[in-house]
């Protein structure tokens, strides 16, 4: 196991996410606190309560939610893209490190960079409302699985896109739809029933749902099928790596 | 130290970039592949170091198989590829400590101090690669390359657009490697390069070995030398008893020219003594050796 090699790779990336610093962890911050103006504040005003909860606590684990979806799998998803694109990705494929240390490497650093940004803007949120976190271990573990799941498909479209249009593709046509449509600003209970069966079928639901009942006790699914939809998507991108490396697919030719 | 056996590479596209190729490299030997552009010179290169799959065949590294064994097989290797594949934001410091890091190896700045010395690299170590000269950025790709102190070294091209003083630098740079006994691959355009460093050289065409031989042996197989006398009175036409075959006047009637082949019986004693019989006086004479280059014109032109 090269170990200093799976560790170089995490600390370029990290390297390289405070080189970006402004773009990766500034950006989201403001997006953070104009959300809270905008709809905890603004509009939250003629919400009131959800479930017991005021609506800007109510948004925040899923503003959360959606900062470690977009920036674990962006960190992933360009870590890997942007090697191949200029050409310096031979040095790792020169190197006596294997497929398994190289996605550990990419993975473990964009679940890192997401989770300090869902840190930043948890720590953001306690300047608009108090927030006490009810399981804090489960938000946790929560936020961990699911940064990591999405760096690890974030990776998987690095890899396979072959021009920057592709791998702007599903962020914005997939996740970003999926993740304001997953109940972010609103409980899925507000829906007609027709929508909420609908919404169901939106595997964002139950992350978004699975942080909001680690945060304050309420959710619109049971967290164990936030838990077991989390943990599906896992194995499955598990397999497409698997399959990915066993091929040599887009990497080595 | 490195052992190609019936290695085929047929790409995705259909393209068939290498031909059943079987090559040895000795260890400490400075090899030269020369070959024209889209021969395989960059494909046989990116088979060794892990870059592309081989269709079929084996490949090994000081033993190991660059497959089953690849960690053991790439450790040896640095691989100096031919484009700046360079991230143009890093320092050339950073590139320098990652490209060792991926190999596995611990941090040496005793060692990158070393290296960037070597290659006039020193008082750039803070700068970010972006800022680089095309040149500079071909230095830090040799530097990056020797950070994992490689028993092979590859280089692809290294002089490709190089201006004539950085390409005398990296001339010493394979010099000094040879001499502590690092093995080197180079493949070149530039034949004057493989004729001064390479002490073996192969020939590559259309994906298949041509020929793989000694360079002294095969300028001497191959060479031509010519020699021109500078006659002092200059001559309309040969005197006719100079009837040996390779003489020639030159066109404005001021030279002889003759062409032989090196060794004995070259036929120069019986030529100089025929112009002195002839009463030709001559008041300068040269010598001249094909070069690899033109004696590569011709193999591949012979195919």
């Amino acid at each position: 196991m090269n170990w200093i090699g799976l560790w170089t790779i995490y600390k370029k990336e990290l390297q390289r996410t405070r080189r970006v610093l402004f773009q990766s962890v500034v950006s989201p911050v403001i997006t953070t606190a104009l959300y809270f103006v905008v709809f905890g504040s603004a509009i939250g005003s003629a919400v009131t309560t959800i479930d017991g909860v005021s609506y800007a606590q109510f948004i925040v684990p899923g503003l959360i939610m959606m900062a470690l979806l977009a920036n674990s799998f962006s960190a992933a998803s360009s870590g890997i893209y942007f090697p191949k694109f200029i050409g310096s990705i031979y040095e790792l494929l020169s190197a006596p490190i294997s497929y398994v240390e190289i996605t550990a490497g990419y993975v473990l650093a964009a679940t890192t960079r997401a989770l300090l940004i869902g840190g930043i803007i948890f720590g953001v949120a306690l300047f608009f409302t108090p927030l006490p976190v009810l399981h804090p271990w489960w938000a946790l573990v929560f936020s961990i699985l699911v940064s990591f799941v999405f760096a690890l498909f974030g990776f998987v479209v690095g890899l396979w896109a072959s021009n920057f249009e592709q791998l702007g593709l599903l962020p914005t046509f997939v996740i970003a739809p999926l993740s304001f449509l997953g109940g972010v600003f609103y409980s899925i209970s507000m829906l007609p029933p027709f929508w909420q069966t609908v919404t169901l079928f939106n595997p964002l639901v139950y992350m978004i749902n699975g942080l909001r009942w680690a945060f304050f006790g309420i959710t619109d699914v049971h967290p164990v099928w936030s838990m077991v939809v989390t943990l599906l998507f896992m194995i499955l991108l598990f397999g497409v790596v698997a399959w990915i490396f066993k091929t040599g697919y887009k990497l080595r030719k | 130290m490195i052992e190609i056996t019936g290695v085929n590479k047929t790409y995705s596209n259909g393209f068939v970039a290498l031909k059943d190729v079987n090559l040895t490299i000795n260890k400490g030997e400075v090899f030269a592949l020369l070959g024209p552009n889209g021969a395989g010179k960059t494909s046989l290169i990116s088979a060794i170091c892990g870059l592309v799959e081989p269709t079929s065949g084996t490949i090994t590294v000081g033993g190991f198989d660059t497959r089953k064994d690849y960690r053991q097989a790439r450790s040896l290797i640095g691989l100096v590829p031919q484009e700046l594949f360079l991230e143009i934001f890093e320092t050339v410091w950073s590139t320098m400590t990652y490209a060792r890091g991926f190999f596995g190896k611990k941090d040496d700045p005793a060692l990158y101090e070393q290296i960037l010395k070597d290659l006039s690299l020193w008082d750039k170590k803070d700068t970010k690669i972006q800022a680089l000269s095309g040149g500079m950025k071909r230095r830090v790709l040799i530097a990056r390359a020797l950070t994992n102190e490689p028993s092979v070294l590859f280089l692809d091209e290294p002089t490709a657009g190089v201006d004539v003083e950085l390409r005398r630098e990296m001339l010493e740079v394979v010099k000094n490697l040879q001499k502590r006994g690092t093995t080197v691959i180079l493949t070149t355009h530039y034949i004057e390069e493989a004729e001064e460093l390479a002490d073996r050289v192969g020939i590559i065409s259309g994906g298949e070995i041509k020929l793989v031989e000694n360079k002294v042996d095969l300028m001497k197989r191959m060479g031509h030398k010519t020699l021109s006398l500078n006659l002092e009175n200059k001559l309309d036409a040969l005197p006719t008893d100079i009837t040996q075959e390779g003489v020639s006047l030159s066109k404005d009637g001021t030279k002889i020219l003759y062409s032989y082949k090196t060794g004995s019986n070259s036929g120069i004693t019986s030529l100089l003594s025929n112009l002195k019989n002839a009463g030709i006086a001559f008041e300068d004479l040269d010598t001249e050796q094909s070069s690899l280059e033109e004696i590569f014109v011709t193999l591949v032109n012979q195919q």
